[in-house]
């Protein structure tokens, strides 16, 4: 009792006569869950921290130096609360300090070095009063040697989360195998896509077919190439003419593969033109002006849209109308949702496109993975629910545990 | 064979992929560059067939003297220019750097620029004209569609906070709750979406990119 009483009293002497004292309870440790590029100092914040407290860190490669002084950092910020992604939601974490450090200033401290795995790095640290006051060492050198992690704890939720729908999507794979009558809901854009490429028969006219400005990696794009597949088979079993505008020479191959693997699916390999799959443009409005005078010099009966799109969306769609074509617009481009509902016949909004080449398919395996995807759908819905009734009566932990880091 | 490499290559892949975002560490990293770069090296390959099929396509155009095959002239003229003086440099031939503000920068920033903004401008009366369609309130869906369009329209122009300060508020509010609920929604289906759909194509039961059934 007598220590603490003394040890108050020295505190509160040295705080009155302006003078200021080292952190306690230093440590250096390694970055958790990174690729061995960052170090963290960690100190307990200081009852005295005010605006007018700074810390002066120095690191070192060698413990006899020499130590390189680093930018001051102020006492108000710099908390292990800022770093959630390495030290989780504890409340205990607005009480210490925590400085993440990935590169460090050189003598004459103009050049940086970036802090590098498996290497020995010294740390030091020192407090003062104002920025033009007296450093107060910490008597202590803290060592610390980052190392690359194999798995990054703080995405483990998200690892869980993405095991839980991977299971639930497979066991409805397999269900949709024993019970092929699976109930899968109308999607209006879909049925429609047999009357549209009938008009386009009865018509003798071409359909176009238009993937998004994505990357043919994308899985925008490879929604689109899927479609395009089931497309180009009724188009090879209808004889219509097919138009794909590719705005990526990549995508343009995947697509000619695919058109011509569909047209021999559908027994007619005579029919496939590689000409009509071809590269239109790059830029982005180069190929909404390639797209849009084949629109308006062919008249292309059917106009399909499917990918992520950007601005070209309504010009496209646009002078599709305008030149009298039936339109169906897939996209999860969530800003071009709404010019292709104002201007197309049909639109698939958001997942219908990720669910359209299942559904024209008709394949209950294919059906199955939808049904795993409504059940992911509806634990959504219940964590949302209770995220929301948690929170509202003060519960913060629950939605935590679904942060994304 | 020629259905099952691409189906392991889809399953080895996609598997690689989703796990390298678990591993932070830098042979996670190599790895991924290194895919990255391959990427890269298909890309740039494959930009030579794209060239291909342009010039192939116009050059068929003109041949066959199809509806619009003047623009196709144009196609070969605009190529051609800028391949011209892309390669002489301003003296400076190509295996030195592009010299700035010679004619290939000329060409881009007075020719084809332009000729971009002019595609982007069009897109104010295709907004005009789709707007007008769709603001017309036949039913009960399209009216409040109507009214909610009106009030945030109005509401984001500095004039509405002068005549009454609920119209700023108004259009924030239902930008902020009605809207961005929806598009959480959609965001949902959509996460959901890809990892079925990735799950489909890492397994194989999805092949309609082979053109095939299943």
């Amino acid at each position: 009792m007598k220590a603490i009483f003394l040890c108050v009293l020295w505190l509160t002497t040295f705080q009155v006569w302006g003078e200021v004292f080292p952190p306690d309870d230093v440590s250096a440790i390694d970055k958790p869950n990174d690729n061995g590029s960052a170090i963290i100092l960690l100190w307990k914040k200081m009852d005295y921290e005010t605006a007018k407290i700074f810390y002066v860190t120095y690191i070192a490669t060698s413990p006899s130096g020499p130590f390189l002084v680093q930018p001051i950092q102020s006492s108000i910020i710099n908390f292990k609360t800022d770093l959630p992604q390495s030290f989780g939601f504890a409340e205990d974490n607005k009480n210490w300090h925590a400085l993440e450090i990935t590169d460090y200033l050189l003598a004459g401290g103009e050049k940086k070095d970036m802090i590098e795995q498996n290497k020995t790095y010294y740390l030091r640290i020192g407090v003062k009063e104002g920025k033009d006051g007296n450093v107060v060492m910490h008597p202590k050198t803290f060592g610390v040697t980052p190392h690359g992690n194999y798995f990054a704890f703080n995405k483990l939720n998200n690892f869980l989360l993405f095991i839980f729908l991977t299971v639930v999507i497979i066991v409805f794979i397999n269900l949709a195998k024993k019970n092929p009558n699976l109930f899968v809901r109308r999607i209006a854009g879909l049925e429609a896509m047999d009357d549209a490429l009938g008009r386009a028969t009865e018509m003798g006219r071409p359909v176009l077919f238009v993937h998004g400005l994505k990357y043919m990696h994308e899985v925008p794009t490879i929604a689109a190439v899927n479609i395009l597949g089931r497309i180009a088979k009724k188009v090879a079993e209808f004889d219509t003419g097919l138009k794909v505008a590719n705005w990526d020479p990549v995508i343009q191959q995947v697509s000619r593969e695919t058109v011509k693997e569909s047209y021999i699916e559908a027994g007619r390999p005579d029919a496939y033109k590689e000409e009509n799959i071809y590269f239109a443009s790059s830029e982005q409005f180069s190929y909404a002006a390639a797209v849009e005078g084949l629109m308006v010099r062919e008249k292309p009966a059917a106009n399909f849209y499917f990918g992520y799109f950007y601005a070209e969306s309504l010009l496209l769609s646009e002078t599709g109308n305008a030149a009298g074509s039936i339109q169906i617009a897939g996209t999860d481009a969530f800003t071009q949702i709404p010019f292709f509902i104002t201007t197309c016949d049909y639109t698939l909004i958001g997942e219908e496109l990720y669910a359209a080449s299942a559904y024209l398919s008709r394949e209950p395996k294919l059906l199955g993975s939808l049904k795993g995807q409504d059940l992911g759908k509806l634990m959504i819905i219940i964590v949302l629910v209770l995220g929301t009734i948690f929170t509202t009566f003060g519960w913060e932990g629950f939605s935590k545990i679904f942060w994304p880091m | 064979m020629k259905k099952n490499l691409p189906l392991t290559i889809a399953f080895i892949m996609g598997w690689l992929g989703i796990l390298l975002d678990y591993i932070p560490h830098k042979v996670s990293e190599v790895l991924m560059t290194s895919i990255t770069k391959g990427l890269m090296v298909t890309i740039a390959i494959v930009a030579f067939l794209g060239l291909y099929s342009l010039l192939n396509m116009h050059w068929i155009k003109i041949k066959r003297k199809n509806a619009g095959w003047g623009y196709s002239l144009l196609v070969f003229a605009g190529f051609f220019f800028m391949l011209i003086f892309g390669l002489y440099n301003q003296g400076d031939l190509f295996w030195k750097a592009q010299v700035e503000q010679g004619m290939v920068e000329w060409i881009y920033t007075y020719i084809f620029t332009p000729c971009q903004e002019t595609m982007f401008s069009i897109l104010a009366f295709f907004i005009a004209s789709a707007a007008y369609r769709t603001f017309r309130a036949k039913s009960m869906e399209a009216g409040i569609l109507l009214v909610a369009a009106v009030l945030v329209m109005f509401g984001v122009v500095p004039i509405s906070g002068k005549i009454w300060s609920g119209f700023p508020e108004i259009a924030q509010w239902l930008l902020e709750y009605p809207n961005m609920a929806v598009k959480r929604a959609i965001f949902f289906g959509i996460a959901l979406g890809v990892v079925s759909m990735s799950l489909r194509i890492i397994f194989g039961i999805e092949r309609s990119y082979m053109g095939g059934e299943g």
